[in-house]
């Protein structure tokens, strides 16, 4: 074998892709190729469809793919987090049963974390899972479940124990979505959108060999879903532009890829939309009005602040220096900037914010940020407990004293009709 | 852009850092904030002599040392961190004004007299608010034989009492330019003035038929960009302080027992001081970028707005919420708290305060969007 460096990489790849890249293919004809090969996922290791790359080697792979215009692994929606999430503590046979098939795209994904009972304190799930005979059988209640309504299968974090601490009582599942004893329904947001799932389980079945790692290890496996949920959040989707190519496999890519991201059309506004800030003040003339000058100028230097805080972030652990706080602080940062983004937003639409519809201004856009800004300082860890963890592990505070360190079944919780 | 420092310029930071705290703890800032001279002139001179501070961020050719507002803010940001007590801020702002107006030798002049700190100089602009504006200057040069007599007065002059030269920026009917006055010139009377922030002193002076030498004229566009790094450095300056600020109020809350428990283990605690952090953080990144932008000599104006208005959100903050955390204590004399909360305070409105700089920062962002937007219209159009 040649010399694995980024020159040889690229030359290999480029030529693969010369010889086999085939639009004529079906998307899954052409993925099962690509998962053959080694190509579908360079960064993962050998005995399981990759190459053992590096990052930096995988980000090769990717730059070539997009040159040929060449579509690559499915990797939309929560299916990456199965596959850390399999690769890092399944056993051989989950690891070939469910991998090829999160790659190739044919299987979707949902996480079964989140309970109406435990939002913040996700240790303190409730939902159970009692083992009978070779059935792990489960009852409860998940929520904030993207992507449910379409997953093959579900990341299924439930209590098995509720003698021993919270966290030492959770174990770790793959549940089959497709069977009587679930029960997806869509969540509606105050914003109209619907996001995401509940999901019911009433005597849904798992089979013995479904449980990822060993019993009670159920939280550190999810630590790692965790880990990558919110590296996923940090890094941008790239991928290739597939908007001007025509053909077959692209239709079924861009179909793939509008179902996987639908749940998310609303997040721009979600996030203030800073991008219209100034042109709506032009637009409605308040640009004339001092203090939306000064709020104007607020929130720019606060949006430009957060994204190079961001970067100088990112640059220091490019240049191997320690971990500053500027990391921790970006979601906290988008909070602020969502809430300032939305004041000024009303402030320089007046009453036409309240339009909605074709003939509102930006059509609806406007109306639909001020509804979908309270989700930002929520939606993958409230601001309470992002400054919880700022102040704990960036300043050294001292931790709160707690109540739930006994056995689970004493802890102080929110009434759950499902556990009796 | 760049958003880390270079091994070399975190070397350096750690050289002026170890000086700014040895030389100047908070007893050494207290005896200094009772002086009249403000400072300490045999650890100024060891400054000078031994990092070469004079002229750090001008040009070689200038007889600088040919580094940039990068390295300038580093300076000031440990020096704010420690409050140095020191002329620094004054010679910044004289040396910034004789590079903008004198040609490169008659600079090179000055900086070689004022290297080893022995000859001091400041700069002296302002005469109603501090903002650098052209028209706000009123004070008279008249041409009388082979130099100028200036007559008006200047308030808000850094060190104004106690310096060797005073540069000052006056009207001589048809243009800005920049004139030296010698502290004992005929003329002129420097009043200190009493300020609630004793770690800078002020001076007011008033200005008679007093002889003055002519440096060279001062466009609009080069007073503006005087400015601008004067304000680079002191955002960068007040970051220094509101990190002080910050540690001393994570500090205390770690050791105060209250109701049996550190009181920085209560959330109401904990959450301030994480918003402080992430206010502290943001305006450091704005004082880095600035000087960036200021070496690079890109969008200066927007970006020392920018920088100055953050850092003054951020250090006024950190100092409020430093002593609402301290509690009681920390409205006393005696706790060092006041010493970095009447700096933040002092620095807030100094060279205009944030929203000044917001506006215009806007004008700036607003100017530059139509530019693009024209620029692309051109383009479209041949």
């Amino acid at each position: 074998m040649s010399d694995v460096n980024p020159d040889n990489v690229r030359s290999e790849v480029r030529q693969w892709l010369e010889t086999h890249w085939d639009p004529s293919l079906s998307l899954v004809a052409w993925r099962n190729l690509l998962v053959d090969s080694g190509w579908a996922a360079p960064h993962w290791p050998e005995d399981y469809f990759g190459k053992g790359f590096s990052s930096a080697l995988a980000s090769v792979v990717d730059e070539e793919f997009n040159r040929a215009g060449a579509i690559g692994a499915a990797h939309a929606g929560p299916r990456m987090l199965a596959a850390v999430t399999l690769l890092e503590h399944g056993n051989h046979t989950q690891k070939t049963n469910y991998l090829r098939r999160i790659l190739t795209g044919e299987d979707s994904w949902c996480q079964l974390f989140s309970e109406p009972g435990s939002g913040s304190d996700l240790a303190g799930s409730t939902t159970r899972a009692d083992l009978n005979g070779d059935q792990w059988v489960v009852n409860g209640q998940k929520v904030w479940t993207t992507s449910a309504h379409h997953a093959d299968y579900g990341l299924l974090v439930a209590r098995t124990d509720w003698d021993v601490p919270k966290h030492q009582g959770l174990s770790y599942f793959i549940i089959d979505m497709r069977q009587p004893g679930i029960e997806v329904r869509q969540l509606r947001q105050m914003n109209g959108h619907a996001s995401f799932n509940e999901v019911f389980l009433t005597d849904a079945l798992v089979p013995r060999e479904n449980l990822l790692s060993e019993v009670g290890n159920g939280w550190q496996v999810a630590v790692t879903t965790l880990a990558h949920e919110r590296q996923s959040f940090a890094r941008s989707r790239g991928g290739t532009d597939t908007t001007q190519l025509s053909g077959t496999i692209y239709d079924e890519y861009r179909e793939e890829l509008a179902v996987a991201n639908e749940p998310y059309v609303w997040y721009p506004q979600r996030a203030g939309r800073v991008d219209l800030a100034l042109q709506r003040a032009q637009e409605t003339g308040t640009i004339n009005d001092p203090v939306v000058r000064q709020d104007l100028a607020r929130l720019l230097i606060l949006s430009r602040t957060a994204q190079w805080t961001a970067a100088r972030g990112r640059a220091a652990q490019q240049a191997g220096k320690p971990q500053g706080p500027e990391g921790s602080l970006s979601k906290l940062a988008a909070s602020n900037i969502a809430r300032t983004a939305a004041r000024l937003h009303t402030d320089t639409t007046g009453p036409e914010a309240l339009l909605t519809g074709e003939n509102s201004p930006h059509k609806g856009i406007i109306a639909e940020i001020l509804v979908s800004v309270p989700a930002v300082s929520i939606a993958g860890g409230t601001d309470e407990i992002q400054k919880n963890i700022i102040a704990e592990r960036v300043l050294g505070m001292p931790k709160e004293p707690r109540f739930d360190k006994g056995p689970f079944r004493d802890v102080p919780r929110n009434v759950n009709v499902s556990e009796i | 852009m760049h958003f880390s420092f270079s091994d070399d310029q975190d070397q350096f930071r750690g050289v002026i850092a170890r000086f700014c705290r040895d030389k100047s703890p908070t007893s050494q800032v207290r005896t200094l904030m009772a002086s009249d001279l403000g400072f300490d002139p045999e650890i100024w001179q060891q400054l000078c002599q031994q990092v070469g501070l004079v002229g750090l961020h001008l040009p070689e050719a200038q007889g600088g040392s040919g580094f940039t507002a990068v390295e300038l803010g580093i300076v000031m940001e440990e020096m704010g961190r420690h409050l140095l007590c020191s002329p620094f801020l004054s010679t910044v702002m004289a040396s910034t004004a004789v590079a903008q107006a004198a040609g490169a030798d008659e600079c090179s002049t000055y900086l070689s007299r004022w290297a080893e700190g022995k000859e001091l100089a400041t700069l002296a602009v302002c005469e109603t608010d501090m903002h650098f504006e052209p028209h706000n200057i009123l004070l008279k040069a008249t041409p009388v034989d082979d130099e100028y007599r200036l007559n008006g007065h200047k308030r808000y002059v850094v060190d104004g009492h106690s310096v060797d030269v005073i540069l000052v920026v006056a009207d001589t009917g048809s243009q800005l330019a920049l004139f030296e006055v010698a502290h004992n010139a005929a003329g002129l009377t420097r009043t200190g003035v009493e300020t609630m922030d004793a770690t800078r002193k002020l001076a007011q002076l008033d200005f008679q038929d007093t002889p003055a030498v002519f440096i060279g004229a001062l466009s609009p566009a080069q007073l503006g960009e005087i400015y601008n790094t004067l304000l680079v450095a002191l955002a960068n300056e007040m970051i220094g302080g509101a990190q002080a600020l910050l540690d001393a109020a994570v500090e205390y809350t770690k050791l105060r027992v209250q109701f049996g428990r550190t009181v920085g283990s209560f959330q109401a605690i904990k959450h301030r001081l994480a918003d402080l952090l992430l206010e502290v953080e943001l305006a450091k990144t704005a004082a880095y970028q600035a000087a960036q932008a200021l070496a690079e000599q890109r969008n200066t104006s927007e970006m020392a707005s920018l920088a100055k208005a953050a850092a003054s959100e951020a250090y006024l903050q950190a100092g409020i919420q430093c002593i609402q955390l301290h509690g009681g204590i920390g409205f006393t004399w005696e706790n060092d708290t006041h010493l970095w909360f009447k700096r933040a305070k002092s620095s807030e409105v100094f060279f205009g305060g944030p929203a000044y700089h917001r506006e215009r920062m806007l004008q700036q962002i607003i100017e530059s969007a139509a530019r693009s937007e024209t620029s692309v219209a051109e383009e479209i159009n041949t």
